[in-house]
């Protein structure tokens, strides 16, 4: 092959190891290969790279505190425009810390926004609560730990929270913890445990009692979500899950045995 | 290899949320920096937000990486004219700011090689690395990388040779023919 015909080759060289031809393409190159040693080398160096370039350079992941300032961002956008008090361009304070101190500045930063992540008017903790477990449900959005270790679970949220949520595992009693992960709820941060039951998920929400979280009903559904909410502690405790009824509440009194 | 989102109109959380890490990360390889790239995605979602009717449905992640490949080359763009006027005033501890590798000639002929890949990956030109992350990292085809970076298919693969190319020449390994 002369040295035109393969400067022509080796986009098709690449578009082959990318995934890109159609199979007559892909056979024509094949043909090329058996007879160009040159081009057969290219296509090893691009496969070799493609996989360092998978192994070695870091693909990353959005940070807590920058979830939460979007999750905040479009909750408020789902609000009607007049009952948003904030523009929606109004730039978030930015703490310089943040790259120094990803937890602690994250942290921080979570804090200032669960102030801006409203609690939907007209409608109560049980509400925010079940509109919170749907939106967990996003891919990507269910879990920042997966462990069935409550080991693994609870000093995971001691660096990330200000208070430390009791963490436990029921999985003898058919109930496994799956993970956990951060939420902003009734405007503060919170722990969420999530545990299974067969192919549902049950969130059970937790944060310190501060006299706030009002009295609302104790058990109930909202959209065609079960809750039952109670208190016990010093902590206030949500658990939310498209379970029926009578085993949330089972659930429930497994975990205030406990 | 996304989820189907489901029949009837999408909301804003179905189309931003789910790729938030491919925004995030996006950014991050376009601007080269933790906070800057925060803004970036911010700056994005505020935009989506705004621009939720323009949505017709089909590949979220690509309109969504379109509006923040857009936000993170403006707030390139804003730091470097915010570097020029500093630099004017006569101050000079700006003057690293001042971005050689968004040169291309400068950068294809950088030959002191990098020992680590993502180094060399960072050290690329603007618009030969965001083809290489979008094809490489988020794993795209041609045609969606095109549509994001609002270039011809065929600019999207010499641009992907190109990126290679200059990867394998900064490399111990050498060349590609």
């Amino acid at each position: 092959m002369n040295d035109d015909t393969c400067a022509e080759m080796r986009l098709l060289v690449q578009a082959d190891v990318d995934g890109e031809l159609s199979p007559r393409e892909a056979a024509a190159v094949a043909v090329h290969l058996d007879h160009c040693p040159s081009c057969a080398t290219l296509q090893a160096q691009l496969i070799g790279l493609s996989g360092r370039i998978r192994q070695e350079v870091p693909y990353h992941k959005a940070p807590d505190s920058l979830r939460a300032a979007v999750l905040s961002r479009v909750a408020a956008a789902a609000q009607p425009a007049n009952d948003n008090p904030l523009p929606r361009w109004r730039r978030l304070p930015r703490l310089g810390l943040g790259p120094m101190l990803p937890i602690g500045g994250g942290f921080a930063v979570a804090a200032c926004l669960a102030l801006l992540l409203l609690v939907p008017r007209g409608g109560g903790l049980p509400e925010a609560v079940v509109s919170d477990h749907i939106r967990a449900l996003q891919p990507g959005h269910l879990m920042d730990v997966v462990s069935t270790d409550q080991h693994t679970v609870k000093p995971w949220f001691d660096g990330r929270l200000d208070f430390a949520p009791p963490v436990k595992d029921f999985k003898a009693e058919g109930f496994p913890l799956a993970g956990g992960r951060l939420d902003y709820l009734a405007g503060r941060p919170v722990a969420a445990l999530i545990y299974q039951r067969r192919q549902h998920l049950i969130d059970v929400y937790v944060w310190p009692d501060d006299g706030r979280s009002g009295r609302g009903p104790d058990s109930g559904s909202r959209s065609g979500y079960n809750f039952v909410h109670w208190s016990e502690g010093g902590m206030t405790f949500w658990a939310v899950s498209d379970l029926g009824a009578g085993e949330l509440e089972d659930f429930v009194r497994l975990w205030r045995a406990g | 290899m996304d989820p189907p989102l489901p029949p009837g109109p999408a909301t804003a959380e179905q189309v931003i949320l789910p790729h938030l890490d491919a925004a995030y990360n996006l950014a991050r390889w376009l601007v080269r920096d933790p906070v800057l790239a925060e803004d970036a995605v911010q700056d994005a979602a505020v935009r989506a937000l705004s621009y939720f009717a323009s949505f017709k449905g089909g590949d979220a992640r690509a309109w969504l990486l379109r509006i923040v490949r857009n936000s993170a080359l403006s707030l390139l763009a804003a730091r470097r004219q915010g570097a020029a006027a500093s630099l004017d005033d006569g101050a000079t501890e700006h003057s690293e700011i001042a971005d050689t590798a968004d040169d291309p000639e400068a950068a294809l002929h950088r030959r002191e090689g990098y020992a680590r890949l993502d180094e060399a990956l960072a050290a690329l030109p603007a618009e030969l690395r965001e083809c290489l992350v979008l094809h490489e990292l988020e794993e795209l085809s041609y045609k969606q990388v095109a549509e994001i970076t609002g270039v011809p298919i065929g600019t999207v693969m010499s641009r992907l040779w190109r990126a290679r190319r200059a990867l394998f020449g900064q490399q111990a390994g050498g060349d590609l023919p």
